[in-house]
């Protein structure tokens, strides 16, 4: 069955305005989502801040350099994912809208096979 | 042959059964029966086959011409009309489906539904036909590498997704319509498919009141073409347009549609909008026009779809229930309104009720404002005719 990517995208700086009580509730909504759609699930983790982030880059001359911070400096952050088996576009979607995603938006993209 | 559904695929799976054969009985020896195991092969290899088309007609309809019959594999091909019906309604579904950008969800609607060719859907939108092809090309690419279903939505969904592809009809219907009568026979074949795809809706959607609000609203609204630009090709107002050259066959289809569309509580906005047209449709001249009936549709329309260019047109309608004066009151709180900034229908309608009372200087400043922000030909010279009359 097809693999979708569930990537979750989120404003860090909004979501901490949230406080322990928004935390909290998403916490709730991961643990609900796990439960509901367990079967299908293949794998997923939660990432730390984007202030953790390191990039390492290729330059024009092939060289590689080591920086601080995320490759895209935009105001949502990648902040975790999730791997799903669905039938089709349609079912992802339907998991996709079941992940808490407050101040932010979700990402959804086919796993690309290679035979 | 029953498996497979067709002789090559089934041809396959036969050669496929004696190459097996062959190398397993080279090294496990001959079975008891080998008739049996070569059929119970073949077959298997078949059922395979076919699964995996299923899956590939599944999400790639649109390379494939002949569609899975919805009983499922084992079921002998159906050429009736029923399934051809639901493959359009699985095949608009797919066209519009929301993962896809609205460019291409029109695209592949044109293409796709309404047998257009490339280059007809490139001319229509005015742009080439390579660019044409690789947005249908892109699009098609989506759907099989995202695995956009080929199928009808389910009940909970169909609301939602019905929308998308009215929306999508309507842009067809009003890109065809808002091209004046002289422009090349592509865009009012535009307008007139748009009403094809919409009576096709409403036959295989019949309770569903958004549906028949905008066949309702196509169907009215299309009563009109024959009258809405004179033979000068200069713009006629409704005010100036020949009722009697109305299709009154196509008014008549739409009023009895739009007492269907009304049922729904609330109304949708196609509903709302076609009774709106309905109501001008049914006015013997402009004078015995029922302007209280058409602010009040108006503002219930406003609540269900709170767009500034709907509140333009509750102000302009109020301006001819209660006067020009009132009309400028209603304007006014939307003079500040960003997304009208570049909205030319807003500084002619003030002109208009500056003209009517007279204020003429006034009346003609506005009218630049409102020539400034036009670029349809047709409508500046309009305009520019309007400013004529102004000066003594």
């Amino acid at each position: 069955m097809p693999e979708y990517a569930v990537l979750i995208y989120g404003d860090e700086a909004a979501i901490a305005k949230g406080g322990d009580e928004l935390e909290s509730q998403i916490m709730k909504g991961h643990m609900a989502f796990a439960e509901s759609n367990g079967e299908k699930l293949r794998g997923g983790h939660a990432l730390q801040s984007v202030s953790t982030a390191t990039t390492v880059r290729s330059g024009a001359d092939g060289a590689l350099t080591v920086t601080d911070g995320p490759f895209a400096e935009t105001k949502e952050a990648l902040g975790g994912f999730y791997m799903v088996e669905a039938a089709d576009l349609d079912e992802a979607i339907a998991i996709a809208k079941q992940v808490p995603a407050p101040h932010g938006a979700i990402e959804v993209r086919p796993v690309r096979v290679f035979d | 042959m029953r498996v497979t559904r067709d002789i090559d695929s089934a041809e396959e799976c036969a050669q496929d059964a004696f190459a097996v054969a062959l190398s397993r009985w080279s090294t496990e020896g001959v079975p008891d029966r080998p008739g049996a195991w070569l059929t119970t092969v073949a077959r298997r290899r078949a059922l395979d086959v076919v699964r995996r088309e299923a899956g590939l007609r599944r999400r790639l309809p649109l390379l494939v011409d002949a569609p899975l019959s919805a009983a499922g594999v084992e079921a002998p091909p159906e050429v009736d009309d029923d399934v051809i019906e639901d493959d359009r309604l699985r095949l608009i579904c797919t066209c519009c489906h929301p993962a896809l950008a609205p460019e291409a969800q029109v695209a592949l609607t044109l293409r796709l539904l309404c047998g257009l060719t490339t280059a007809e859907v490139a001319r229509a939108f005015l742009v080439s036909e390579s660019t044409m092809a690789a947005r249908i090309t892109r699009a098609k690419q989506k759907i099989a590498v995202a695995g956009i279903p080929y199928r009808v939505p389910t009940a909970g969904e169909l609301p939602e997704r019905v929308a998308a592809v009215l929306d999508v009809v309507h842009l067809l219907f009003t890109t065809g319509h808002t091209a004046p009568a002289g422009q090349s026979l592509s865009r009012r074949d535009l307008a007139e498919r748009a009403i094809d795809l919409a009576r096709m809706l409403h036959a295989l959607l019949p309770d569903n009141a958004d549906v028949a609000g905008l066949f309702a609203l196509l169907l009215l609204t299309d009563a009109r073409r024959e009258t809405r630009v004179g033979a000068d090709g200069r713009l006629l107002l409704l005010e100036e347009q020949d009722r009697h050259r109305w299709d009154r066959s196509s008014i008549d289809e739409g009023v009895a549609l739009v007492r269907v569309a009304l049922r729904r509580r609330p109304p949708g906005r196609y509903a709302l909008q076609a009774a709106i047209a309905a109501v001008h449709c049914e006015a013997p001249t402009w004078t015995d026009t029922d302007w209280r009936e058409i602010v009040a549709l108006y503002d219930i329309l406003v609540d269900v779809w709170p767009s500034p260019v709907v509140a333009l047109n509750r102000a302009v309608a109020i301006g001819m229930r209660d006067g020009p004066a009132a009309g400028l009151d209603a304007l006014r709180p939307l003079e500040a309104e960003p997304q009208l900034s570049s909205y030319a229908y807003l500084p002619a309608s003030r002109a208009d009720f500056l003209r009517r009372l007279g204020r003429l200087a006034e009346a003609s400043s506005a009218y630049e404002e409102a020539l400034a922000r036009t670029d349809n030909e047709v409508e500046r010279e309009f305009l520019r005719a309007r400013l004529r009359s102004l000066s003594p």
